[in-house]
């Protein structure tokens, strides 16, 4: 299907004084649209507009610039903004301005506002702005990636697909492999620990999707990988190649959730065996991995937690042992991220980003997540409804339920809907809508009663009827013939008689 | 999918349950395989060694096991449910394990057994699942992108017909008789009574046998499988609809799961103290 989405992006370029470029088109403020067209197929584009407002400091925005640290700043102008879902503020400081450390000329803060330095004239200043419009909305590659399916095969990268599909909820299950119980007694706090450290994440999280969080330990379940020993670290080794085959005798035990048909996403924590500890995890290169632990695109993250070896060789087992949860979380909270999407790898080397801390992701990278969830979901439901419209061409008689119908009505006006707003550059209402788009779409082409095998094609209609009704018809027809022949003898008759 | 029941078709039903155990062997687990038995073989009365499912004469090898999950049994292996899991419209009320849940990067196997003429496929002695049939089911879920690539096996008579009409891109068939040929089964068993398995499922569970999960062998070994010296019939198989080149394909793309994975390389920091005044 066709589809043709316009993305506007509300961009405000704000000037500190002594940054102002002296080549301006306009005296400021001034406003200015700039496009850019990501063709994804021969009938699917993607239009950005960039509309950019470019103004001077208020007094306040200028005191809060007047800040020690950028992260100060950034602190103190997010107080000052209204800053929609979807739009971008970005302050100009003069070249010669401390807020920025040396070698940085661009830095990200965790809401919606970057500091550029100025320098290098306009020019210069409209590449680094654009770059740091593609780093904080969306870019290329990033659409591409959200509407994989319509790329042309051969011009996917190895990277295609990798992130999760955009769906309405997601479970995440974290799981403690204990294999030796008769050696370690591992104590985990979980429920703590996602209350502390998960939970603000999934709260940010919640404006895309809904999360349901469950946990399990599982006693002797081993991986299916026997580590290597190796002499010199004195340590067991899982090479890279053989990381493949570790998660699936494992993924049998895992179970999932009966009722709830959501992605679920496994977080393992692996306590090695006594006798094959520690284990640490190579990458291609040979060397050990620092996090101790590797992700499965679209499925979750495992990490190998290594036991401390006891001072005195004559402890009494099973040690008892209290998982580092904080370390823990870390990793998993950043195997989350990369489950998502949100890498924070690929970026000049001038860019500064603000850490997110506690809350796991910047506003402006719950923003990517929208845009491409948003452009995703748009392109699934255009898919979809074609699709039926095509099924309903194809076998004429079917049947389409009115609650069908109204689910494929309500589908086609909250896409439109998210059309509209996605042009105004209304991220969150166009967000909702192409939720509500998707959700109507799917349960109209899902729905039960459109069975094709319910409805019987032409020549099984022929083949039914004709052994019934070509014998009875034949004394019929030859009775029919002998009626009309007598009638017309009949009509011949008079006339001849007279 | 077995698509038989009654006693005199155990040969079906010891056919599938071998694949399924080659491929629970190579790595997927029940969560990922939907079975379809008429499960009557086991516990049939007729069954001089109950509770087991054997494939191989002299009862070498018990395919039934403890660990067997069947999905769909009974009547409910029917024409309908089965093209209601392909597609994907199931009532609401089913739970997880009936349903095949697959995205645009799944690889689908499909395996299907019984008695078969050209063009259809004898599901239970009462129904009949046609070729076009099929290759509509696989439409839809090409449309929807339920499937990376799908790889469809079938040993019935005339197996060959059943894949003729396939349209959508990224299938690949194999057949194991051509279209007015029969599918002869392999052995008697005289201690139990009916043909244990049907020759083309017997040598290509050889083949498989020799499969690991990091083993390289790829389609092409699978199309030499059986040869008509053995199989008496002729195997066909259909890649025109595929992309990639069989020889690039290795078996354990569909039999077995070799996930894609990456190493974690950073971690996000957090902040103990802030935790606890951030949390509600």
């Amino acid at each position: 299907a066709s589809a043709q989405l316009q993305l506007a992006v509300p961009v405000a370029v704000v000037f500190a004084p002594g940054s102002v470029p002296g080549d301006l088109p306009k005296p400021l403020p001034f406003r200015d649209v700039q496009e850019m067209e990501i063709s994804v197929n021969l009938r699917t584009s993607v239009t950005s507009h960039y509309e950019m407002i470019y103004r001077r400091t208020t007094a306040r925005e200028e005191a809060a610039l007047d800040a020690a640290t950028a992260r100060e700043a950034d602190a103190a102008l997010h107080l000052l903004q209204d800053a929609s879902l979807g739009s971008l503020t970005m302050y100009v400081v003069p070249e010669t301005s401390s807020l920025l450390p040396q070698g940085i000329s661009v830095y990200v803060g965790k809401h919606r506002s970057a500091l550029v330095r100025a320098g290098g004239g306009l020019a210069a200043l409209h590449t680094r702005l654009r770059q740091l419009t593609q780093v904080m909305s969306f870019s290329a590659s990033s659409v591409s990636a959200a509407l994989s399916d319509r790329v042309p095969d051969g011009h996917l990268g190895p990277g295609a697909r990798r992130h999760l599909k955009s769906s309405l909820g997601y479970e995440i299950t974290f799981s403690l492999l204990n294999p030796d119980p008769k050696s370690h007694a591992v104590d985990w706090d979980i429920e703590d620990a996602v209350n502390r450290y998960v939970q603000p994440v999934l709260d940010k999280l919640s404006l895309v999707a809904n999360f349901s969080v469950d946990s399990q330990i599982l006693y002797y379940a081993v991986l299916g990988v026997t580590p290597r020993f190796d002499k010199e670290s004195s340590s067991f080794l899982l090479s890279a190649h053989s990381l493949p085959h570790v998660i699936n005798p494992v993924e049998a035990r895992l179970g999932s959730s009966a009722a709830s048909l959501y992605p679920v996403l496994n977080f393992l924590l692996y306590v090695p065996e006594r006798s094959h500890s520690p284990l640490y995890i190579q990458d291609k290169d040979g060397a050990p991995v620092s996090t101790n632990a590797f992700h499965s695109p679209r499925w979750g993250g495992i990490m190998v937690y290594n036991v401390e070896v006891p001072a005195s060789p004559q402890a009494s087992l099973p040690l008892h042992v209290d998982v580092d949860m904080e370390r823990v979380m870390e990793v998993f909270l950043a195997q989350l991220r990369l489950l998502f999407g949100l890498s924070r790898e690929e970026l000049p080397p001038e860019f500064l980003l603000e850490s997110p801390g506690n809350e796991g992701l910047a506003d402006w990278e719950l923003d990517r997540l929208l845009w491409a969830h948003t452009v995703e979901n748009i392109a699934t439901v255009s898919t979809t409804l074609t699709s039926l419209a095509q099924l309903l061409d194809k076998i004429g008689n079917i049947v389409i339920k009115d609650d069908v119908a109204s689910e494929v009505y309500r589908a086609v006006a909250s896409a439109q809907r998210a059309l509209a707003e996605l042009a105004m550059g209304h991220l969150h209402s166009a967000f909702q809508a192409s939720k509500e788009a998707v959700t109507s779409s799917e349960r109209a082409f899902f729905d039960p009663s459109l069975l094709h095998l319910l409805y019987f094609p032409d020549d099984q209609k022929f083949a039914i009827y004709i052994p019934l009704f070509l014998p009875m018809a034949v004394p019929i027809l030859l009775s029919l013939a002998k009626i009309v022949r007598e009638a017309r003898q009949r009509k011949k008759e008079p006339t001849k008689m007279d | 999918v077995c698509t038989s029941r009654f006693w005199f078709n155990y040969r079906h039903v010891a056919n599938t349950l071998s694949v399924y155990r080659s491929v629970k062997r190579l790595g997927i687990p029940d969560s990922h395989i939907v079975l379809m038995l008429a499960d009557d073989m086991a516990c049939n009365p007729r069954n001089p060694k109950p509770a087991t499912v054997f494939s191989h004469k002299n009862m070498e090898l018990n395919v039934y096991g403890d660990d067997v999950e069947v999905d769909y049994r009974s009547y409910e292996v029917t024409v309908e449910n089965f093209l209601r899991v392909l597609t994907g419209r199931i009532p609401p009320s089913t739970p997880r394990s009936k349903r095949l849940l697959s995205d645009d990067r799944s690889n689908i196997l499909i395996y299907m057994t019984g008695h078969g003429g050209n063009g259809f496929l004898k599901f239970q002695d009462s129904e009949e699942i046609t070729n076009v049939e099929l290759a509509d089911a696989f439409e839809q879920m090409w449309q929807k992108r339920r499937y990376n690539e799908l790889l469809f096996i079938i040993d019935t008579c005339q197996g060959a017909s059943m894949y003729e009409r396939f349209y959508s891109p990224n299938i690949m068939a194999l057949a194991s008789s051509q279209v007015g040929e029969d599918s002869l089964s392999h052995q008697p068993d005289l201690g139990i009574g009916v043909h244990l398995m049907d020759r083309y499922t017997f040598y290509v569970l050889e083949f498989l046998e020799e499969i690991h999960p990091a083993s390289q062998s790829n389609m092409n070994d699978l199309f030499q499988v059986c040869p008509k010296s053995l199989c008496v019939s002729t195997p066909g198989h259909r890649t025109d609809l595929f992309q990639r080149d069989p020889q690039n394909v290795l078996i354990t793309d569909f039999f077995g799961s070799v996930r894609k994975v990456e190493i974690t390389t950073d971690t996000i920091s957090l902040d103990v103290d802030l935790a606890g005044f951030e949390s509600k």
